[in-house]
């Protein structure tokens, strides 16, 4: 199983996707994942991240078959 | 307690009642009611607002919501609660969130129900984009500080 990548608000916008797919060839955390979206960039400090929809560090590990979302500080109430 | 996201208008005061209908459970024992209603500017950062887009991670914001209901309902005595947040487009005098928190007595009440606001307002995944009156949009990068 692939994993999910998916972008959210102004992070979306930047980048010109919405979501995407990879294999887990040699991804083990959520920076892994954000750098081989990124053509090895680093993770800005005020990007939020999510692992199957739970707040994750860069540091978080990252399995097949998971959604890992990135986005901007968030902006409700 | 009761997450829900709407991506039409909502009256708050009839959500309310309608909500309250269905919960027998507060009859005779929820002595305070805390209601927290939050509605669009037509002004921001100095800027007047002509509309707003609320977009929203379908899953992980009502994930989010019941993680923070259920926190909150760990730290205080509260009989039940509710949110009820906007997507979509937006104009100046919707609403954009309704919480309401039941309790026994008024403090817990007061308590719970900023804390659900401040809460969501640091967790829920929501983000705003503004459009101003000079049609330039961009995107809200913090909300106002308490």
């Amino acid at each position: 199983m692939p994993i999910r990548v998916r972008y959210f608000a102004g992070l979306r916008e930047q980048l010109g996707r919405t979501e995407e797919t990879l294999v887990a060839d040699g991804i083990s955390t959520v920076h892994d994942v954000w750098k081989c979206v990124n053509q090895g960039e680093a993770m800005a400090d005020n990007i939020l991240a999510a692992v199957n929809m739970d707040y994750a560090k860069p540091d978080s590990p990252v399995k097949d078959g998971d959604e890992v979302a990135f986005f901007p500080p968030v902006t409700g109430g | 307690m009761t997450v829900r996201i709407s991506a039409t208008p909502f009256e708050p005061l009839q959500e309310l009642a309608t909500a309250q209908s269905g919960m027998p459970q507060l009859s005779g024992k929820a002595g305070a009611s805390a209601i927290f209603i939050g509605a669009m500017r037509d002004f921001n950062d100095n800027d007047d607002v002509q509309a707003m887009t609320l977009e929203h991670y379908p899953g992980m914001t009502e994930r989010q919501l019941e993680t923070i209901l259920d926190e909150t309902r760990g730290q205080w005595p509260i009989i039940d609660a509710l949110v009820i947040h906007r997507v979509g487009h937006v104009l100046p005098g919707d609403t954009l969130v309704l919480i309401a928190v039941w309790s026994a007595h008024r403090s817990a009440a007061f308590d719970a129900c900023r804390h659900i606001l401040e809460a969501l307002k640091s967790r829920a995944p929501f983000w705003k984009k503004e459009v101003l009156t000079n049609n330039d949009e961009r995107w809200v990068e913090h909300n106002t500080p308490f």
